[in-house]
């Protein structure tokens, strides 16, 4: 099993430029390594860094020290892009443009030809349940559509590697589901999902490993199965013993 | 280059599914068809009018759809945030920065054409005669002289987050160049030192925009331009695109973009 996602030493430094300079640290020595066909979750409170750690991953935000690699490239190079899919948090996509134009400009991004683009649009708009509103606009499309069109762009190019930031918030119970199924279907086709998530019955459910963070810090990492005995209960006492949360009851 | 022409093909399409340039082009059909049906001071040469009215629309029309459209582009995508999954691609900087180019440019472009087919139309059904060539040249040179406007603004995007003021800060640098831009040099000539050498500074530094305007050839038809010349002043628009491309790109290489 081969490493496809791995993080060594990684630092992020955030400085504000106002009256008062400040350094935040988001990320110290951040340790990550995901392996092929894994389904790994990211876990952390709000505010523990996760997104800046995904940021990172996808070349956003530059590392203050350490590195970070996908397929062994280090992220700060484009090429470490071309075998990744990425859906992020919220969906942000050109909102006079229908689901089709959509992932035809993504598809012309990725330099698929006309035919196999065309393939791969009808494929994945059925997969995401949005063939009979392909032609419409996407500012017309409701949150769960538009999640839907967010899937299906990360998929696109048949990634080997999925970057998925929270891709069940704000749905409804259904568009979990289906979001859930999905992601279950990759990972029987082999594929690699990174995942970061507050849902922690969602993530018991499909991930084969987790790492968890707060305030920039690993605090574990392990099989979901090894962490869950562990700490006598389920992966929600995992991990509010790891994050170090005292319940009322507890205290 | 696959990739700049995808990027250039949504400026495109965001131009024609806006209504900025609808707006500009009904206006400006308005008010030169209204200027072509005054006979100002029973002149027999009304034609001339209508050209000028027309030509100075099409200026100012091209020049607030070359900077609004271009002014808006990278602090709407931070702001929307749909540069994530873009850049989450396998997109380059650079390659969004020349895509959103291309795109403005040739959107640009193709409203520069329509305005003058029109302007061809109005004029030529008059004066039943058509000087092409003449119409050709000027074209090129105002989408010439478009492309450095739109590197300028594209640059300025970089530096102020808000569209608005960066159209403002755009339009105000073009319109004193256009407008002033040619005399500095006078002006620094009656000046005393420092002033004399910061107002030379900036003659030699700013990009002559006004010698691409050659509205007074089509209008008073003065004949064609120089080919050479054309060529040069063409060569001048590439040098300076170039630049505030390059300046646009080292501004916006190692920006941090947080989700």
């Amino acid at each position: 099993m081969s490493i496809i996602l791995k993080t060594e030493k990684l630092r992020v430094e955030f400085t504000s430029h106002e009256f008062r300079q400040t350094t935040k640290i988001a990320l110290d020595s951040l340790d990550l390594e995901v392996n092929t066909g894994e389904v790994f979750g990211f876990l952390g409170p709000n505010g523990a860094g996760k997104t800046t750690a995904i940021n990172v991953l996808l070349g956003f935000v530059p590392p203050t020290r350490g590195a970070a690699y996908l397929f062994g490239i280090d992220v700060r190079q484009p090429i470490a892009r071309q075998r990744i899919g990425y859906l992020p948090e919220m969906t942000y996509y050109y909102k006079f443009l229908t689901a089709e134009e959509l992932l035809r400009f993504y598809a012309r991004i990725f330099g698929l030809p006309r035919t196999e683009a065309d393939k791969r649009i009808d494929q994945l708009l059925k997969l995401v349940e949005l063939e009979p509103a392909r032609k419409r606009p996407i500012k017309s499309y409701s949150k769960g559509m538009q999640q839907r069109v967010g899937l299906a762009q990360a998929l696109i190019n048949n990634p080997d590697l999925l970057i998925l930031d929270e891709p069940t918030s704000g749905l409804d119970p259904l568009g979990r589901m289906q979001v859930r199924e999905i992601i279950q279907r990759l990972k029987n086709e082999g594929k690699t999902v990174f995942f970061s998530s507050h849902e922690l019955g969602e993530v018991e459910t499909v991930c084969d490993r987790v790492a968890i963070i707060n305030q920039g810090e690993l605090k574990a990492s392990g099989r979901v199965s090894d962490l869950v005995a562990q700490h006598h209960g389920n992966l929600e006492k995992a991990f509010l013993d790891i994050i170090g949360y005292q319940t009322q009851s507890a205290s | 280059m696959n990739t700049i022409w995808a990027l250039a093909g949504v400026v495109i399409k965001e131009l024609y599914r806006r209504k900025d340039f609808y707006v500009l082009f009904v206006l400006t059909a308005l008010i030169t068809i209204a200027a072509g049906m005054v006979n100002f001071f029973n002149d027999p040469k009304i034609v001339r009018y209508v050209k000028d009215i027309c030509m100075l629309l099409i200026w100012v029309s091209a020049l607030l759809i070359a900077i609004v459209t271009t002014a808006r582009q990278i602090p709407a995508e931070r702001e929307s945030r749909t540069i994530f999954p873009l850049l989450a691609k396998p997109v380059t900087r650079w390659q969004f920065i020349l895509g959103k180019f291309l795109g403005c440019w040739l959107a640009t472009g193709m409203a520069l054409l329509v305005f003058y087919v029109f302007f061809a139309i109005i004029t030529g059904s008059r004066e039943q005669y058509w000087p092409w060539l003449t119409y050709l040249q000027a074209i090129w040179l105002q989408w010439a002289m478009l492309a450095v406007v739109i590197a300028l603004s594209l640059c300025g995007s970089i530096i102020s987050a808000a569209p608005s003021s960066t159209t403002t800060i755009c339009f105000i640098a073009v319109a004193g160049i256009l407008l002033v831009g040619g005399h500095l040099n006078t002006v620094a000539l009656h000046q005393a030192q420092p002033l004399q050498t910061i107002f030379y500074t900036i003659y030699f530094l700013i990009p002559h925009l006004e010698w691409f305007d050659i509205r007074d050839r089509v209008v008073y038809d003065w004949g064609l331009l120089n080919w050479l010349d054309c060529v040069r002043a063409t060569l001048y628009a590439a040098a300076y695109t170039g630049l505030f491309l390059l300046l646009t790109w080292l501004g916006f290489r190692r920006k941090s973009l947080n989700t």
